[in-house]
């Protein structure tokens, strides 16, 4: 399989005493969390709305007509926030041969025995799961959301419609914060894992511990500043950024 | 004959005590609350579609006494005006021009449409915000606009496709059954104004067995399937009608034959309400313990010096 669909070009190693894996750019982190910011949001605002007993939450947003009327604006930016990761991440979220057998041996991956495994590109399967179901799940919310957003679009769905889209907004709801709590838990659990998408980049111990065939792929790829300031051949590459790290 | 007053009592010039209050609900929107102490008498309306001229007294008098003003119409070509429900408009006569297949007349069929203040309201089932939505023990149920916060999921929630929010102040209205006039004892202003008796207005009893002696009428006049509509599929209503035709209320405007509360609303409101927030503690509960029981999985040192090696001496 070419290189395009183990590393992305921003992707780089830096050598030295301590091994470093750009993982993210500065813009890719920026979009992650926005992202994040509004999911965070849209599950309290949701949440107020879905079940009496969190109702209370609506007052975060300064009570229950705010919060029914902000909710689906933040949904809208989310829905173009997460557009952005879905352009950038895509492709090497597509499903490869390796992911199968990852999944089969789930069992290794969940008491951390990871000499079992098979070598892994960017993302394991758990990573792309969380991505395809945060994808599928975000596009039901957006559809299901603006039939039910009467302030605008009241008289473009009959009432029977909008009883479906309510029950199905409740239900990707639920699914994608369940998906959410599996992607949190997932980075807390394995360290090194924040760095990623806080500084941008991981450990060298990091990559080759959990996503060996993407650091080999850089490596033999010549995705590698060794400090020599060789013209490395990245297409990324900025020259800058090796003197200040 | 009858057991009730035709003729609603003038409104009273003294003060009067409030006949019901918060002390008689019996449900309210997304909250449990305490069975009231007593329970009032159920009260009806009664909307006999036969005595109905079509005059639209009762949609001036709710709208003179809710203080509402619906903005001048446009003719749809109909003598339904306005065409719908609205706002302000909280009570609305249908007109249908009906051909009876049997003796191949026209009939003129107005049904003065409305809130039919259910027994199992669907709208204050589907309702997220606590008390938005009351139903009092004599059967009325209301809006309560301070507590509303315009989400529409009580337009999901009716079976009748009754409550409309304001895009003015975001809030749901509907007819409120005049709770503020029941409660100094009168009756709802369009039976008041109506004035060949067809909206009359009492105890749930003595407006079923009024239905009665209309229904008997109306059969003796060869309208053999005249009948009562207080369907139980929502365990009844305080709005009833009679009509010339029961056996078939679709005829009547669409009115719903067997109205329920969706089974997708019940399943929303219901089941899933539980199993959401049971899915989502599941997920934490099952970080938690995974957390306790395996731990994190950290990088070793020997991870670190494989990637240096690595990247100093590329393998392939």
């Amino acid at each position: 399989m070419s290189e395009r669909y183990e590393i992305d070009p921003s992707d780089e190693v830096h050598v030295g005493e301590r091994v470093t894996v750009d993982r993210y750019t500065k813009a890719a982190r920026l979009n992650h969390w926005l992202t994040a910011a509004c999911l965070v949001l849209l599950a309290i605002s949701g949440l107020a709305m879905f079940h009496p007993d969190l109702f209370f939450l609506s007052a975060l947003f300064g009570g229950g007509q705010n919060t029914r009327a902000i909710h689906p604006w933040i949904g809208v930016v989310l829905f173009f926030s997460f557009g952005g990761l879905f352009l950038r991440f895509w492709r090497l979220n597509l499903w490869r041969p390796e992911d199968g057998t990852w999944m089969r041996r789930l069992y290794d991956v969940l008491i951390n025995k990871e000499d079992n495994l098979p070598e892994l590109g960017k993302y394991n399967a758990g990573q792309k799961i969380v991505f395809w179901g945060m994808s599928l799940l975000i596009l039901i919310l957006i559809v299901t959301g603006l039939a039910i957003w009467n302030q605008y679009f009241s008289e473009y769905t009959t009432v029977e419609q909008k009883r479906y889209a309510l029950i199905l907004h409740s239900a990707a709801a639920v699914t994608i914060i369940c998906v959410w709590i599996v992607h949190v838990y997932a980075a807390i659990w394995v360290k090194g894992t924040f760095s990623a998408m806080i500084q941008g980049y991981v450990t060298g111990g990091w990559a080759w511990k959990h996503h060996r065939k993407w650091l080999k792929a850089l490596v033999s790829g010549k995705h590698v500043d060794d400090g020599k300031a060789a013209p490395a051949p990245a297409p990324a590459g900025k020259p800058g950024q090796a003197a200040a790290e | 004959m009858t057991t009730f007053e035709y003729e609603l009592p003038n409104p009273q010039t003294e003060d009067v005590k409030t006949v019901f209050g918060q002390q008689d609900l019996i449900r309210r929107s997304a909250s449990t609350i305490e069975p009231p102490a007593r329970q009032l008498t159920p009260m009806a309306k009664l909307i006999d579609v036969s005595k109905c001229i079509g005059c639209k007294a009762c949609q001036a008098a709710c709208l003179e006494w809710n203080d509402k003003r619906a903005p001048v119409g446009e003719n749809v070509g109909t003598y339904t005006i306005p065409p719908d429900l609205s706002p302000q408009m909280f009570t609305l006569m249908r007109f249908t021009e009906w051909i009876n297949p049997e003796t191949d007349n026209l009939e003129w069929l107005i049904r003065k449409d409305g809130c039919m203040h259910c027994a199992d309201p669907g709208c204050l089932k589907a309702c997220p915000a606590p008390g938005a939505i009351v139903q009092y023990s004599n059967g009325i149920v209301d809006f309560d606009h301070e507590r509303c916060i315009g989400c529409g999921y009580c337009v999901a929630g009716c079976p009748f496709n009754i409550p409309r929010i304001s895009k003015t102040d975001h809030r749901a209205y509907k007819c409120t059954l005049c709770s503020d006039r029941m409660a100094i004892g009168q009756g709802p202003a369009c039976a008041k104004s109506c004035p060949t008796h067809a909206i009359v207005f009492g105890t749930k009893a003595e407006m079923t067995e009024h239905a009665e002696t209309r229904i008997k009428d109306l059969k003796s006049r060869g309208y053999q399937n005249a009948g009562l509509y207080d369907p139980p599929g929502v365990g009844g209503t305080h709005v009833m009608y009679v009509l010339q035709h029961a056996d078939k209320p679709e005829i009547y405007a669409d009115l719903p034959n067997n109205p329920v509360i969706s089974p997708v609303v019940n399943l929303w409101k219901g089941a899933a309400k539980y199993a959401g927030l049971a899915a989502m503690a599941g997920m934490v509960a099952f970080g938690v313990l995974h957390r306790f029981v395996e731990g994190p999985n950290r990088v070793t040192p020997k991870d670190e010096e494989e990637a240096k090696q690595l990247t100093e001496d590329p393998r392939s």
